[in-house]
């Protein structure tokens, strides 16, 4: 795969770490067991588009959220994560 | 034409082919002397020999000839080269034939003329499809013993090499605009589109040669010799400026987002690779368009006694007769479905072939193939074949016409047409489903996916001008996709007759008519396979291995579908094919290997001061990627254990030395900095003053402890924090991502200086001594001005150093940073003026001893299962601020009171040894899971003790204290009873470490 | 017809045309008392331990595609007990126990050959970590034994032990570890549940779980809706899907796993062995094929195929530790799609909604629990309640704690 990283262009997927879906909001200290097993544990997994995290280890170090069809492997959008654009 | 007579290469024709005759080539096949020519295959040197009987089958050991001059061939399998080069399963019909070229044929025994395994044949009823899962089950104990043992023995081709591989291997990259695959003529037209309109053009054929199908056919381009026409072709893209050729070079497999796998064979044609070449180049590609210019394969026939030697594919015929100038027969006959299959026959007549007869089971032949035939004084027959004759030869074929009746006629060459099978595969990689189309008669892949595009016979256009103009228009649509504006053309001049023809999969009869050959699979075992329910392709497939040898079914998957289509009346379309993955063709796994093999695998990284060390006496042992010295074995010293006590003993009594640059190295700096760490270390980083040190601990977000090390507050917004070397990298990764992911409003930024810094320990009671006299003048190391766990700078012999006193053995010790360069420097100044002290370098064994003796966690105890309560730590996990892994800590299982926790043992009989991955149980306790109370994590002699000590987890382990224990450890055979105590066996009070 | 030598010489003589299909095609019935959702291994084991051990016989198994469609048929083959958590040695103990005795229990013989599997570690720190296992492994009465250099060298010839990167120190055996026949699996199973009456409907597509007041009751499928009271899902690869149908998500990321094959050889290796520098494990199989694979291709995916960059990683391997496997060639390449869960172990229980069922989670550990897997699932389904064997493998554990993480990596899926 070719990940297309907002700092260094299209790199091949051996540079990055994945991590998993992105745009989960950690809950806060004292949210409920349920709000933190979900965020911890919990994943829709779905057959499809899918907003995820990729860590640019090998090239500039940015997480990137990357919008990806899972059952295609082609990629949508990439955006820093950093950015509250992404974030979205 | 005419034949040279004689005893060399007595089928080789006179005059004709593409091959260099100037060069006389010899070669051995089976160990008998034959020559060849420059431009011949292996194959067609064999045939060029009169040499038709070149292996056997899997299964029925039947004698097997060659069928196909391509990559699809399934019979020709020969054990290429000798001894560690020794290739199995090697196609003659690609290797290229090189003088000294040694070939031997295989599964055959003792010889390929009288194979003892042909005895199977006999047995052929028995093993039908699948009939492995039907029986060899009893008794029990047989199948092991007896039966897979046979089984294994009578499987698999030809042999693997035993040495290692003595070539090397490359790995390269590419990046381009416009990739062909194929340099047929629509490849060869694709290429020289994308060329001229300027796109970085990288065109790539698997043969020796460009041109593809033209070298084979006797046809016209623009009016010349189509050889002639990829001559001036492959002129023209040589010289164009962005265009790169790469011959003998296989696409193997199309990956996500234009990205191609192709393996170049740079020295296959030679003896040997030259030292400065690798025998093979493992390239990807990246390109912005892709056109799949692959061609087509010709599809057989399958009918009663198809697999004998002499029966080959009518358009290898005629490749063995134009390209390689090749008789490959006294007497033919042809056998097709459609109108391409004639060409056979003009084909075998210039080349002093009888034709005998054309078999083709249409009634209405057009006039030109009937006047085509009748020249080359070939009886027409409109009929099929239903059976041959021969034994290590074909010697007769036996056809029937439309009444029934059959006739036998002598003939040593059966040439067969079925039609063409378009090569769609590599496009197909990425998860389009081909369809069936009845017109093309062949699977064709509508919806190719982005940025790829099939073209000429791949996309199924039957005629040279057809594909040629497909070709051109593929590649001024790929370069026009990519921004370049093509030069309008016309396409060139060719033949346009559309080939007409019929579907013919099977010829239904009596005897064995083989789909796969290599893998003997029958029209009958699809029946069986169909009569068992194993329908569907993928049943089929597997349980009668058709298409699952080394040709992938690249003749036998569609004849295989069509008759189990016809079997369970769903059609073609119905039944569908199985899914094509890389690799197109078989690759060697050396070329993806490349360059990584043996030392060079992985690479190495050493430490500043690992020459120094090497020439200290140092061995060294694996730390991850690093290699690290593990001790300094002194004259005199047998054991290392001797020598690891000594380093022990010396950083215990004096001062010792050893490089800690392996540890990971974190600079953090901003004005946010300090709120960041106290996110990410369990314990408080805020409270920390400027110029001290703090031991730090990381959890993991599910509570369970990631790492640990400490943390250096250099400056109010400055700190400098350690990690271990297994973790360095995972921690970096985890930083950035608490600090981009789930705090990116705090203003800071971090840096891996893991490489900027040589970081050298100092530890002993001497060791402030030490480095007052390394130090330059002007730094106060004096207790009261750099206590244990504070941070300073000074400088050695003008070069800038940071300290940082702090210690991993339980003595005094300190930390100097110097960049790497000077590691060494650093080092030997160190021995240098260290010398009075009684300085001692020591290793890694000698490190581990002292903290063990000092409880320090580490990898053993840091093992992804452990919580900060399990470590003894949970007063460090700070309540009164949140941090990662702070609230999953809390869930019921990790708040466990009888969880393993971490407590020291020693043997009751005070000199056993105990072993790190032992269990412990109760003494008395039965010996089960159940029962399992812990484990060792570290283990060590204590010189400083005089006997073995170690750190575990134990259940409920610090209110144990003064127990006994036994420690199970079945494995090496140990059985020992100990002692547990609290894990720190040295100063448990640290007064030495403060000095 | 059962199976056997004599039947195969009888058929000999009539060109093998007395046999039947292995499994009946039948039309879905509107009801069954019990419903498996996934035809492949995991599926149809169940199916027939149902049968057997609990007489529970008017069952179908829905596939949507063709039985063994999924991972049974796209895995490197190798069973083992090797494991280090006990929970987990006792059910992979229990597995490999059925598989000792499955050639005989269901009339089909799937090649189970115990050859061996051999764990190499390459320094103190990993010997004394598969000490920990092995030890674990001895503790739950299973065999282990822990081989210094020279018995690995002499066990297998071909490794590199000289000019290695990451030099062999030794291994962890386990002499019953070996492999399977992995489609026959899936047959064999198919075929002896039917032959216990159970209904095997291919091209019978789940499209939706109905659920009522907290129970299942059914299912619509592309053949039809079929009523149930008690529903299991074993449909690894799509657990997340299928689970979705009834509202539960769960601690499961999809991720592809790619597998390799070379061209058939003569005998040149006898044990599966696996690498302990790289992620990387091989083996021979009967039909002369080095089957070998390496780790998941890293991220989240359907789409049963891999890229390049695990592609030439796997072969790094191989050639570094069999540099005579240079020149061979790979022949095949194929990639699974595994339920890589939070902790590397499996969920096999119950679910918060009554009669629903589930079986996931199997990393890239499934095909050698097929056995124990079925047998556990049926239990659980029969009786409610999940059998000692499988109690720890709950949905619950990741809220409390209680997870079985072996190579204590986290919760994050793509590092087990």
């Amino acid at each position: 795969m070719r990940i297309p990283c907002p700092c260094c262009g299209a790199r091949g997927n051996e540079e990055f770490t994945y991590l998993g879906p992105a745009g989960l909001t950690r809950p806060a200290p004292d949210a409920s067991e349920d709000a933190w097993h979900a965020y911890m544990h919990e994943r829709e997994n779905p057959a499809g588009m899918h907003r995820e995290l990729w860590w640019h280890g090998q090239g500039c170090r940015a997480w990137i959220v990357v919008t990806r069809d899972v059952r295609t492997h082609r990629i949508e959008h990439a955006a820093l994560a950093r950015d509250p654009e992404a974030a979205r | 034409m005419t034949t040279v007579h004689g005893t060399a290469q007595p089928f080789r024709l006179a005059a004709g082919g593409l091959i260099d005759r100037t060069q006389l080539l010899s070669f051995t096949f089976d160990g008998r002397r034959l020559t060849g020519h420059a431009g011949d295959t292996l194959a067609a040197a064999l045939l060029a020999n009169g040499i038709h009987l070149v292996g056997r089958s899997f299964k029925l050991h039947r004698p097997r000839g060659v069928v196909s001059a391509g990559p699809e061939e399934p019979n020709a399998l020969v054990e290429l080269r000798t001894g560690a080069r020794r290739e199995p399963n090697t196609r003659a019909t690609t290797a290229a034939l090189f003088d000294g070229l040694a070939a031997a044929s295989q599964n055959r025994w003792p010889s390929l003329r009288f194979d003892a395994m042909a005895v199977n044949g006999l047995f052929a009823p028995l093993f039908a499809a699948g009939f492995y899962y039907k029986t060899f089950m009893w008794p029990a104990a047989f199948w092991e013993r007896v039966y897979e043992k046979l089984i294994r023995r009578a499987a698999g081709l030809g042999r693997a090499a035993e040495a290692p591989d003595p070539d090397h291997y490359e790995k390269a990259h590419l990046h381009c605009d416009v990739l062909i695959i194929g340099a047929g003529p629509a490849g060869l037209m694709a290429a020289r589109a994308a060329a001229r309109a300027g796109a970085r053009t990288v065109l790539i054929e698997e043969d020796e040669r460009l041109g593809g199908r033209a070298l084979a056919e006797a046809m016209e381009i623009d009016g010349m010799p189509a050889a002639r026409w990829v001559e001036a072709v492959e002129a023209e893209l040589a010289a164009a400026p962005r265009c790169r050729i790469l011959r003998r070079t296989a696409a193997y497999g199309l990956f996500d987002h234009g990205t191609v796998g192709a393996v170049e064979r740079v020295a296959d044609h030679l003896p040997e690779p030259p030292a400065h070449l690798p025998r093979q180049r493992a390239w990807r590609i990246v390109a912005r368009r892709i056109v799949v210019a692959a061609g087509a394969i010709e599809r057989p026939i399958v009918f009663a006694g198809n697999d004998r030697p002499g029966v080959m594919l009518a358009g290898a015929v005629r490749a063995y007769v134009h390209r390689y100038a090749v008789r490959p027969g006294r007497r033919a006959v042809v056998f097709t479905a459609g109108d391409d299959g004639w060409r056979t026959v003009s084909a075998l007549a210039a080349a002093d072939v009888d034709v005998v007869a054309v078999v083709d089971p249409r009634p209405d032949i057009p006039p030109a193939l009937r006047a085509e035939a009748a020249r080359a004084q070939a009886q027409v027959i409109t009929g099929t074949v239903v059976g041959t004759v021969g034994r290590h030869r074909l010697a007769a074929v036996d056809w029937r016409d439309a009444r029934g009746e059959v006739t036998r006629m002598q003939a040593d060459l059966l040439a067969v047409s079925g039609g063409w099978n378009p090569s769609i595969h590599l496009a197909c990689h990425l998860g389009a489903r081909p369809r069936w189309d009845e017109a093309a008669r062949g699977f064709l892949l509508d919806t190719p996916p982005a940025g790829v595009t099939l073209a000429g016979a791949a996309a199924g256009r039957g005629t040279l001008a057809a594909a040629l103009a497909d070709g051109l228009a593929a590649g001024v649509a790929a370069a026009r996709d990519c921004g370049f504006s093509p030069v309008p053309a016309d396409p060139p001049r060719a033949e346009d007759e559309p080939r007409d023809g019929i579907a013919l999969f099977h010829v239904p009869g009596h005897g064995k008519a083989f789909v796969d050959l290599q893998n003997d699979v029958t029209a009958d075992d699809i029946a069986l396979a169909h009569r068992e329910g194993y329908r569907s392709v993928e049943h089929l497939k597997r349980y009668t291995t058709l298409g699952m040898a080394t040709d992938q079914g690249k003749t036998a998957s569609v004849p295989g579908i069509a008759i189990m289509a016809e079997l369970t009346g769903r059609g073609i379309e119905g039944t569908g094919t199985t899914t094509f993955r890389p690799p197109w063709t078989p690759v060697a796994i050396g070329a993806l290997a490349g360059p990584h093999r043996g030392r060079d695998f992985r690479p190495t990284r050493r430490t500043p001061t690992h020459a120094w060390a090497a020439a200290h006496g140092a061995s060294f042992v694996e730390v991850g990627p690093w290699l690290r010295a593990q001790w300094y074995t002194r004259r005199g010293e047998t054991r290392w254990q001797e020598t690891v006590a000594r380093e022990v003993r010396a950083v215990r009594e004096a001062v010792g030395v050893c490089d800690v640059s392996t540890l990971g190295k974190i600079e953090v700096v901003g004005p946010d900095a300090a709120t960041f760490l106290d996110f990410v270390y369990a314990n408080t980083i805020s409270t920390l003053r400027a110029g001290r040190i703090r031991y730090g601990l990381m959890l993991r977000e599910d509570g369970f402890v990631l790492d640990d090390g400490t943390v250096a507050r250099l400056a109010e917004d400055r700190f400098f924090i350690t990690t271990t070397t297994a973790n360095a990298g995972r921690v970096m990764q985890h930083l950035e991502h608490a600090h981009q992911v789930l705090r990116p409003e705090l203003d800071l930024a971090m840096l891996s200086v893991t490489d900027a810094w040589a970081q050298l320990s100092i530890a002993g009671p001497r060791s402030r001594e030490l480095l007052a006299a390394l130090l330059d003048p002007g730094t106060d190391i004096a207790d009261g001005a750099l206590p244990h766990m504070a941070a300073t700078s000074g400088s050695v012999g003008g070069v800038p150093v940071r300290l940082y006193r702090l210690s991993f053995s339980g003595e005094r010790a300190y930390e100097i940073g110097i960049p790497p360069d000077y590691g060494t420097a650093l080092m030997e100044r160190i021995m240098q003026v260290g010398e009075r002290f009684g300085v001692t370098p020591y290793g890694t064994e000698a490190l581990g001893v002292l903290r063990i003796e000092k409880g320090h966690p580490a990898g053993g105890e840091l093992n992804g299962h452990t919580t900060a309560g399990d470590l003894g730590l949970a007063r460090l996990v700070s309540t009164r601020k949140e941090c990662i892994g702070g609230h999953m800590a809390k869930r019921p299982a990790l708040a466990d009171p009888d969880r393993p926790a971490l407590v020291g043992l020693k043997p009751r009989d005070g000199r056993s040894d105990i072993r790190a991955g032992s269990h412990l149980l109760s003494p008395g306790a039965a010996e089960t899971s159940d029962n399992g109370e812990g484990y060792v994590t570290s283990a060590c002699v204590s010189p400083t003790l005089g006997h073995p000590i170690a750190l575990a987890l134990l259940r409920r382990g610090p209110a144990r204290i003064g127990e006994t224990v036994r420690v199970y450890d079945a494995l090496r055979g140990g059985d020992t009873l100990a002692e547990v105590c609290a894990p720190v066996f040295v100063d448990p009070e640290g007064g030495r470490t403060r000095g | 017809m059962r199976y056997s030598a004599l039947a195969l010489i009888r058929g000999a003589l009539t060109g093998q045309r007395h046999w039947t299909p292995a499994w009946r095609d039948p039309e879905p019935k509107p009801a069954y008392d019990t419903l498996i959702v996934g035809g492949g291994g995991h599926g149809l084991a169940t199916a027939y331990y149902l049968a057997k051990e609990h007489g529970i016989t008017n069952v179908a198994v829905l596939e949507k595609s063709h039985i063994g469609s999924g991972n049974v048929g796209r895995n490197t083959t190798i069973i083992r007990s090797n494991y280090l958590l006990p929970a987990n040695t006792h059910f992979y103990e229990k597995s490999l126990q059925l598989w000792e005795g499955l050639e005989q229990d269901i009339n089909f013989n799937a090649m189970v050959s115990q050859r061996g599997v051999l764990n190499l570690y390459h320094s103190d720190a990993q010997r004394d970590a598969y000490a920990r296992r092995g030890n674990a492994m001895r503790l739950a009465g299973v065999d282990a034994e822990l081989l210094d250099a020279a018995a690995v060298r002499a066990m297998v010839p071909g490794l590199d032990m000289e000019n290695a990167r990451f030099p062999v120190k030794g291994g962890l055996l386990q002499r019953r570890g070996g492999t399977v026949r992995h489609d026959a699996v899936a047959w064999g199973y198919a075929r002896a549940a039917d032959r216990r009456g159970v209904d095997i409907l291919q091209n019978c597509e789940v499209t939706g779980i109905d659920v009522v007041q907290g129970r299942v009751v059914g299912v619509q499928t592309t053949r039809g809706p079929i009523r149930a009271r008690r529903i299991g899902l074993a449909a690894a690869g799509n657990s997340s899907r299928v689970a979705a149908m009834a509202g539960l998500r769960l601690p499961i990321e999809s991720h592809v796993l790619q597998a390799f094959v070379s061209e058939g050889i003569k005998p040149a290796l006898d044990t599966v062995v696996t690498f302990g520098a790289g992620h990387f494990y091989i083996s021979q199989s009967d039909k002369g094929g080095l089957v070998f694979g390496g780790d998941i291709d890293g991220y989240n995916s359907y789409a049963q195929r891999g890229n390049l960059p695990v592609v030439e990683e796997v072969m790094e391997c191989a050639v570094a530790l069999f540099p005579a496997f240079s020149r061979l060639r790979y022949l095949r390449q194929w990639g699974g799609i595994m339920d890589m869960s939070m902790d590397g172990s499996p969920i096999i229980g119950t679910t918060p909604i009554e009669g629903l069922f589930l079986n996931c989670g199997w990393c890239y550990g499934g095909f050698k629990a097929t056995p124990a897997s079925g047998w556990c699932f049926a239990h659980t389904i029969a009786t409610g309640a999940p059998h000692p064997l499988n109690a720890a493998f709950t949905l619950d554990r990741f809220r409390t704690g209680a997870v079985l993480d072996e190579k204590g990596a986290g919760a994050t899926p793509n590092l087990h």
